[in-house]
């Protein structure tokens, strides 16, 4: 058995520039070679032209177009979330216009022609990496609202052995009874509403005859983002969930399951 | 694309020649099943489907029923399922087929709440924290004053779904509020954020609600008003994107009957599309008017 090589995944950055350096430093000094960014790069954190300069400039790192990232690259109204609640509703669209007005036009261009999926073959096993699913780019992955049996419809369909996902921004992984796998790497931008200010991403290691994923914490500086999310007049609701852990908006959008988990 | 409704009104005659979209089957994403038919403990004027204590025109489903459209579904990879009726918790092995389901994937049981005790809501709450797929209940509630609720689900029953709904959550669970938008203003801004506070009024710290539009069809047709005539769809009526938005390109439904395009034409015999849920796998024709409130809509039966 021979080691390839080590790659990470993640998504999620929400404006988190932070975070972002943070985990490329991480993956970077774990030894990654390549890095796949799998989409949102805005949203609920400050200076939104912050993370382009880090994204666009790096040779190890792909990145991927996420759902956030169409609507704002092809300036449309809203992050089309949809929620029903009236709460989740303002928040989104607090978050939503802010990041849109504090994107330049050149950011905004290169969003729009950003691929929408990574296929790779590793170790003789056909990876996928989607934003949200194969199949929608906003379809949610969550761990307890996804059967194993439609998982596997999925990636059959797909023609893929091993998917990588983000977009519900909380990580998890299964290994299905066929052996095929699913990644939810989670998200970068903002905790995984478990009560730590840490955020996840994955670290892949490529055997020649299989492959292996662990999913990692990162701390960051969230103290100064917080700091700078105050500044920019971002909501308390926000930094709150940035120092606690604890999603505080958008959970309308959360199976029972994951929702009982969190504190709100 | 906007829809113009003056559009469609004046060239109704001519609309009225032409033939109904058609929609495929995308994938079963998800199975719905009627297992107590139509049989309910309230007779509710807005039901669209005329259900309750008479109304046995499609009666319950047996446990095995239940065991192969679920079986038959989970091996075409279906990714949830919603348990209607009627009123579900009428049936007497509602436990038994809610367990069987959630080995398969997860679950919502749609209930006016007013049968569940306290028992049941314990067990319903250990369910919740033991099954390994997600677990849901959404209960009814149309108003957020006793006059308002009760003027379409019955006297006494406001009372009734708010004490069910602080039972669930006294258990540990935290139902959706399902409200279907009859009275005026009900599902606009407003609207939502006055059922919003007062669901958290009663103690339910974060809330869950969703809002639905009402068909004009069962009971309230007679309440409402029913579809007028040019309230149909006709071939290249459908927005860009939007069958895949429409439920009924993802979802199908079971009753003892057999099996439907969807949990809204199961009173329409020439829906039936046979009687094993493998009868349902294909395209269907969008000509029923309750077509139309979809399209108007966006009815879809994910959050
Ligand atoms: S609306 Fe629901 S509770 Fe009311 S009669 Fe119909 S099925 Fe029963
Ligand atoms: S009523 Fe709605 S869900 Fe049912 S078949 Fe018509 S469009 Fe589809």
């Amino acid at each position: 058995m021979q080691h390839l090589t080590k790659i990470a995944v993640f998504g999620g950055v929400y404006n988190n520039y932070l975070s972002l350096e943070a985990t490329l430093d991480d993956a970077r000094q774990r030894g990654a070679q390549e890095i796949y960014c799998l989409g949102d790069m805005g949203g609920f954190g400050p200076h939104p032209d912050r993370v382009f300069p880090i994204l666009r400039g790096a040779d190890d790192l792909l990145v991927m177009q996420g759902n956030y990232d169409h609507s704002i690259g092809n300036r449309l109204d809203d992050c089309a979330c949809g929620y029903s609640d009236p709460r989740d509703n303002h928040f989104a669209e607090i978050s939503y216009e802010y990041t849109f007005e504090n994107t330049a036009d050149d950011n905004k261009d290169w969003l729009r022609d950003l691929p929408t999926e990574f296929r790779r073959d590793w170790a003789g096993r056909r990876v996928l990496m989607a934003h949200g699913s194969p199949r929608r780019t906003n379809e949610f992955l969550w761990e307890s609202s996804s059967p194993d049996a439609f998982l596997e419809h999925l990636l059959v369909e797909a023609e893929a052995d091993l998917l990588f996902v983000t977009h519900t921004g909380i990580p998890w992984q299964r290994t299905l009874p066929s052996g095929k796998q699913v990644v939810n790497v989670g998200a970068i931008g903002r905790p995984a509403n478990n009560g730590k200010t840490t955020v996840d991403y994955a670290i892949v290691d490529v055997f020649d005859d299989r492959v292996d994923v662990e999913l990692h914490e990162v701390a960051y500086d969230h103290e100064r983002l917080a700091r700078e999310m105050q500044d920019e007049g971002l909501p308390d609701e926000f930094v709150e969930t940035v120092l606690t852990g604890w999603w505080t908006t958008c959970v309308e959008i959360l199976p029972a399951k994951e929702r009982a988990r969190g504190r709100y | 694309m906007e829809l113009n409704f003056e559009y469609l009104k004046e060239h109704a005659t001519e609309r009225a020649h032409k033939p109904p979209p058609t929609l495929e089957l995308d994938h079963l994403d998800t199975l719905w099943l009627q297992v107590t038919g139509t049989l309910c403990n309230l007779a509710c004027l807005h039901c669209f489907i005329s259900c309750g204590p008479k109304n046995d025109s499609h009666d319950y489903m047996s446990v095995e029923a239940v065991r192969r459209a679920v079986e038959t579904a989970a091996a075409q990879g279906t990714k949830d399922y919603y348990f209607t009726g009627g009123e579900p918790f009428l049936h007497d092995d509602i436990q038994e087929m809610i367990e069987l389901t959630l080995e398969h994937g997860p679950l919502t049981v749609l209930t006016n709440g007013i049968l569940i005790d306290e028992e049941m809501a314990d067990w319903l709450a250990q369910t919740f924290r033991n099954s390994r797929y997600s677990f849901d209940l959404r209960v009814s509630l149309d108003g957020t004053t006793k006059s308002e609720n009760d003027a379409l689900r019955g006297r006494g029953t406001f009372e009734k779904i708010i004490a069910s709904i602080e039972r669930l959550y006294a258990a540990g669970l935290n139902p959706v509020i399902t409200v279907t938008t009859c009275h005026a203003g009900s599902g606009g801004e407003e609207g939502r954020r006055k059922f919003y506070e007062f669901v958290r009024s009663r103690g339910v710290e974060q809330p869950r609600l969703k809002f639905l539009a009402p068909f004009k069809i069962g009971r309230e047709e007679r309440r409402g008003g029913g579809y007028e005539e040019w309230e149909r769809l006709v071939e290249g009526d459908l927005l860009p994107d939007e069958a895949e938005q429409l439920q009924c390109s993802s979802c199908r439904m079971v009753t003892s009957k057999g099996v439907y395009p969807c949990p809204i034409l199961i009173e329409y015999d020439d829906a039936l599309m046979g009687q094993e849920l493998e009868d349902g796998l294909q395209a269907i024709e969008l000509r029923h008017q309750a077509c139309y409130t979809c399209h108007v809509e966006g009815v879809t039966c994910s959050t």
